[in-house]
């Protein structure tokens, strides 16, 4: 029984001699193997670590287990919010928009706006017309924002709804009294079952891009559009910004989430911060376009690059060689010398990565996430001197695993460093057993892999549920290299700390200086 | 308070808030939003609210899917089966591991809650059909993890869609290995929310689990003139075992949970108990009804949240059995009442007379109003994500006073709502908290108990009482406005 001084939740409350005579007694009744033959689950837990184990597990066509992907409309809605004043639109059904708010919100312990347009049973047969023009009306009447960005669930992607053809018919019923002639709704189609979350964030991106520039090509702006991608981190947009404002250059942010998942408390504004419209509609006369994640952008700069001829390109600033680079593109770009603050920066970076290296050299880490995230990240850890032992994306484009393969291929270490292409992370468990490694790097599914295989998990990536504000951080750009530097050093030493802490036995090495 | 009453400000914002909507939209909403009374006998619902219609389109809705009804809630928490999401990836990924449904058992050997097994439907899969696919699927399963005691195949959107028949393809899988396979048709756009999944998967249940007789390990267990099971508890945070100590202490058998910690055995067995406690309502009515139609086992609901509810509840399970168990029951009363005194001495000043305003689902927008109330606050609003009319019927009975009422609240309205009528708490789910918390409002989430919990029976009550303190009385909210602002600025 609860005592008032000293009231325990489940944690503890649990663990109190009557709860585990109730615990116990439960398993009278149950039929799992724990309860009927605890010897059992041992000896089939064992196996779960064995190579045997392993081949079996990775000879799997079908069934996809605990998987580090998402789907296409999350991206989208992603996409919209980083727009201002924009309200995601799913058009589909509204359990889907219910399950991405709560993903993002989870992450961002932040609000996420997205309306949806409940498509049920009626619109799955006579298709979802009527959900639109209602749904579209209804959200401009009760929101009021200036621009409505409308991705597809795989629900109207099967029956296959026109949703240019949907919104125009829209427009022409509602007759301009909540949805004026060119109000802009943009549109995309992101289907759940091709590619992933990125792909969805690359289409909406797309989308935008393309139907906002409709007729607005015209003299060059001198500016320079920068892309993001899936960018989970709020800090890194900052880092990207105060690095290209460094350069003096003229610049927009196309897709710029950050203010709009970081926002004061005091009032509840439901949009905050995004690239205004009107930049938006004037990116196709920028000078150059720069996404920071190739693969979340490939439709997106194949028309920047074929069709609107800009210049730019790719580069990911995470680690010292990638902001390095992107700091020489805007270099070139802008036809500026490397300004001096950008040179301090670096030169602290470098100096911290040579005061802590001797930590993360040689030591082996397992890492998983979206393929741009993995190129940065694998790059930093060999920057340091580490051993990316397994590098697993489930979700990589097309050239995405040569590209990683041959940057394994420059660490002395290649031969012990694994790409797992399209793999997931019960597959990750098999490989953790089998091959073990010293850390992980990942997100909070990487909670079980630590459970069960004690590989202590360094949070870095998306989602994370259960360590707080770890996403208001930069993770690109030279002040994110050393937010990583100093996270995974950490670590390390925590885990130092851990197994040289028993008394009269290991504390030998339990140092207070190190 | 202004010169108005309780009553009048909330018709007042119910009027105001209407004011938005295009018209159509209007007319819709306005049957939706209305004001309870306590007493008000000429009300057919609470509010004379309609429920369990089509969302407006376009709206922020908190409602989820009819596989969020199925896959999330009734049939995710059996530990010991496979649960497939079949069709993309998306629906799996985010509903993995969020609801709290807490178990024990060795994760990925022989209990499988907190993972996630997507069929990963590619755009081939659409096109040619996902049946093969399936079958693969449920052989893969069954090679990695042979201690599985079934599957379910928890359909998505274009299941339905595309004319695949799981039900074909399981049952042939289920023939050829003599395991327990339960398609379930749950297609996402089936229903207008949650509330169709539950009595889908509540139908897959008597079909694959009852009329099934799936195989089960170890021996039977020999029925007792005690047996009883709880039905719509998903443990929650542990829910579930806070109350089952209480039964248990009274001298009754707990032979099974549903499906929070929950086995397939239990399951079976359950046709065989002498009651049926029914905690959740709306999602298992409907296997509840089927047992006492099929099998003559009468059920009835109970509420062990907060102490007022929780001894009408234990007595009124007790007064179906003999007096041996009347006389554990007041044992057990007499047991537990000096700590509840002792908490609510502890917590009643320090939140009386605070105003609360709810949103939840299934069972909660009424079964917690008596909690808070023991502790002296004042439930002013409340409403149901996806709630039935008898859901509303059953809330007359249990509001306190003038009460807003607003079935399938959407974003909008919840804050409108807020804003006009400024209660001290709000307490819903995940993704309307940091909206409020953003205003300076105290909120906690009701749907995961905001990561603590149990909230359910005397121990869960305690923790109930002190998160609610915590969440009024922190300090954090007195911090919004900085020392340079000037009264009446934000």
């Amino acid at each position: 029984m609860q005592e008032v001084e000293n009231i325990v939740n489940g944690q503890k409350l649990f663990l109190r001699e009557e709860y585990q005579e109730v615990l116990e007694n439960k398993k009278q009744f149950e039929g799992g193997m724990g309860a009927i033959n605890p010897e059992k689950v041992e000896e089939v837990a064992e196996w779960t670590k064995s190579w045997d184990y392993r081949e079996k597990n990775l000879a799997r066509e079908a069934i996809t287990v605990n998987p580090a992907k998402a789907c296409q409309p999350l991206g989208a809605v992603m996409v919209a919010l980083g727009f201002e004043n924009t309200m995601p639109y799913v058009h589909g059904s509204h359990g889907c928009v219910a399950y991405f708010r709560s993903y993002f919100t989870r992450h961002f312990k932040e609000p996420t706006p997205c309306v949806s347009d409940s498509m049920t049973e009626d619109a799955a047969v006579f298709g979802g017309l009527s959900n639109m023009k209602d749904g579209l009306k209804n959200c401009a009447a009760l929101y009021k924002p200036e621009m409505i960005a409308v991705s597809t669930t795989c629900m109207a992607e099967v029956i296959g709804d026109d949703l240019f053809a949907f919104a125009e018919a829209a427009k022409e019923e509602d007759g301009g009294e909540f949805l004026p002639e060119g109000y802009p709704i943009t549109y995309a189609h992101t289907p759940s079952f091709t590619g992933s979350h990125i792909t969805g964030y690359d289409n909406m991106m797309h989308g935008i891009m393309s139907q906002l520039t409709e007729g607005k090509k015209g003299e060059k702006n001198g500016k320079i559009n920068i892309i993001p991608g899936f960018e989970t981190y709020i800090g890194s947009i900052r880092s990207v910004k105060a690095i290209v404002e460094a350069f003096g250059a003229e610049y927009t942010m196309l897709g710029d989430h950050a203010d709009q998942w970081d926002m004061p408390a005091g009032d509840y504004k439901m949009f905050a911060g995004g690239t205004p419209i009107e930049a938006a509609k004037d990116c196709i006369n920028a000078e150059a376009t720069i996404s920071l994640q190739k693969y979340s952008t490939v439709k997106t700069m194949k028309m920047v690059q074929k069709r609107w001829k800009h210049a730019g390109g790719f580069s990911n600033p995470i680690g010292l060689k990638g902001t390095d680079e992107f700091v020489m593109k805007l270099a070139e770009l802008t036809g500026k010398e490397v300004p001096q603050k950008l040179k301090i920066e670096r030169g602290r970076l470098v100096d911290a990565m040579q005061d802590s290296y001797p930590y993360m050299h040689g030591k082996k880490f397992a890492i998983w996430g979206d393929p741009d995230f993995l190129i940065g990240m694998v790059s930093f850890l060999l920057e340091m001197g580490a051993e990316p032992t397994h590098v697993l994306c489930n979700n990589p484009g097309r050239g995405w695993e040569e590209e990683m393969r041959a940057l394994l291929d420059t660490s002395p270490a290649a031969a012990d460093c694994h790409v797992w292409a399209g793999k997931d992370l019960w597959h990750m468990r098999s490989l953790l057993f089998t091959q073990p490694v010293d850390f992980m790097i990942g997100n909070s599914y990487g909670k079980e892999l630590m459970r069960d295989t004690g590989t202590p998990l360094i949070y870095v990536g998306f989602p994370i549920f259960d360590r707080h504000h770890l996403h208001r951080y930069s993770i690109s750009g030279y002040d994110g290299g050393l937010n990583l530097l100093t996270w995974i050093t950490n670590k390390v030493l925590d885990q130092l700390d851990e197994e040289t802490k028993d008394i009269a036995s290991t504390d030998y090495f339990f140092d207070v200086v190190r | 308070m202004g010169p108005e009453s309780l009553e009048e400000r909330q018709k007042a914002a119910v009027e105001e808030v209407l004011k938005a909507y295009p018209e159509k939209a209007a007319k819709n909403r306005a049957k939706h939003l209305g004001v309870g009374g306590p007493e008000d006998e000429s009300q057919k619902t609470c509010g004379n609210v309609r429920s369990n219609k089509k969302t407006v389109p376009g709206v922020m809705s908190q409602r989820g899917c009819a596989y969020a009804g199925s896959k999330g809630v009734v049939w995710g928490p059996v530990k010991d089966m496979v649960h497939i999401s079949h069709g993309p990836i998306g629906c799996g990924q985010y509903s993995r591991a969020g609801r709290r449904n807490y178990y024990i058992g060795t994760t990925g050997v022989d209990t499988f809650v907190t993972m996630n097994f997507s069929s990963d439907f590619q755009e081939k899969d659409i096109v040619f059909g996902g049946d093969k696919k399936l079958t693969k699927c449920l052989e893969e399963i069954d090679a990695l993890f042979p201690l599985n005691n079934g599957i379910t195949v928890q359909s998505e959107c274009p299941i339905g869609l595309i004319g695949d028949d799981i039900n074909a393809t399981s049952k042939q899988y289920a023939k050829q290995t003599g395991q327990t396979i339960v398609p379930v048709n749950c297609e996402g756009f089936r229903g207008v929310s949650q509330s169709l999944g539950h009595h889908i998967a509540n139908d897959t249940v008597r079909d694959y689990v009852f009329d099934g007789a799936p195989k089960v390990l170890g021996e039977s267990i020999e029925p007792t003139e005690y047996d009883v099971a709880i039905i719509g508890d998903y443990n929650i945070g542990g829910d579930a075992w806070s109350s089952r100590i209480l039964l248990e202490e009274m001298g009754l058998r707990v032979v099974a949970q549903w499906s929070g910690d929950a086995t397939l055995k239990e399951m079976a067995q359950t046709t065989k108990v002498k009651l049926n406690l029914l905690h959740c309502y709306r999602s298992m009515n409907y296997i509840s009804r089927h047992m006492e139609k099929e099998y003559g086992i009468p059920w009835i609901e109970y509420n062990f949240f907060g102490p007022t509810q929780t001894i009408k509840s234990l007595r009124k399970i007790a007064a179906f059995f003999d007096e041996g168990v009347q006389a554990k029951c007041e044992e057990v009363i007499a047991k537990y009442q000096p700590m509840v005194d002792a908490v609510t001495n502890k917590y009643r000043p320090r939140l009386e007379g605070k105003q609360v305003m709810l949103f939840v689902g299934g069972l909660r927008p009424r079964h917690v109003i008596g909690a808070y109330e023991d502790l002296g606050m004042e439930v002013i609003g409340t409403g149901y994500e996806f709630a039935h009319d008898d859901d509303y019927k059953r809330t007359k009975d249990e509001i306190f006073r003038s009460t807003v009422i607003y079935d399938d609240v959407n974003e909008y309205e919840l804050e409108a709502f807020v804003k006009k009528l400024q209660p001290d708490l709000v307490a819903s789910g995940i993704k309307e908290k940091y909206v409020f918390q953003k205003m300076g409002l105290p909120y906690r989430q009701m749907h995961s108990w905001d990561y603590s919990g149990p909230y359910h029976g005397y121990d869960g009550f305690a923790i109930f009482a002190k998160d609610m303190d915590l969440a009024i009385n922190s300090p954090v909210w007195g911090h919004s406005k900085a020392p340079w602002e000037s009264e009446g600025e934000a």
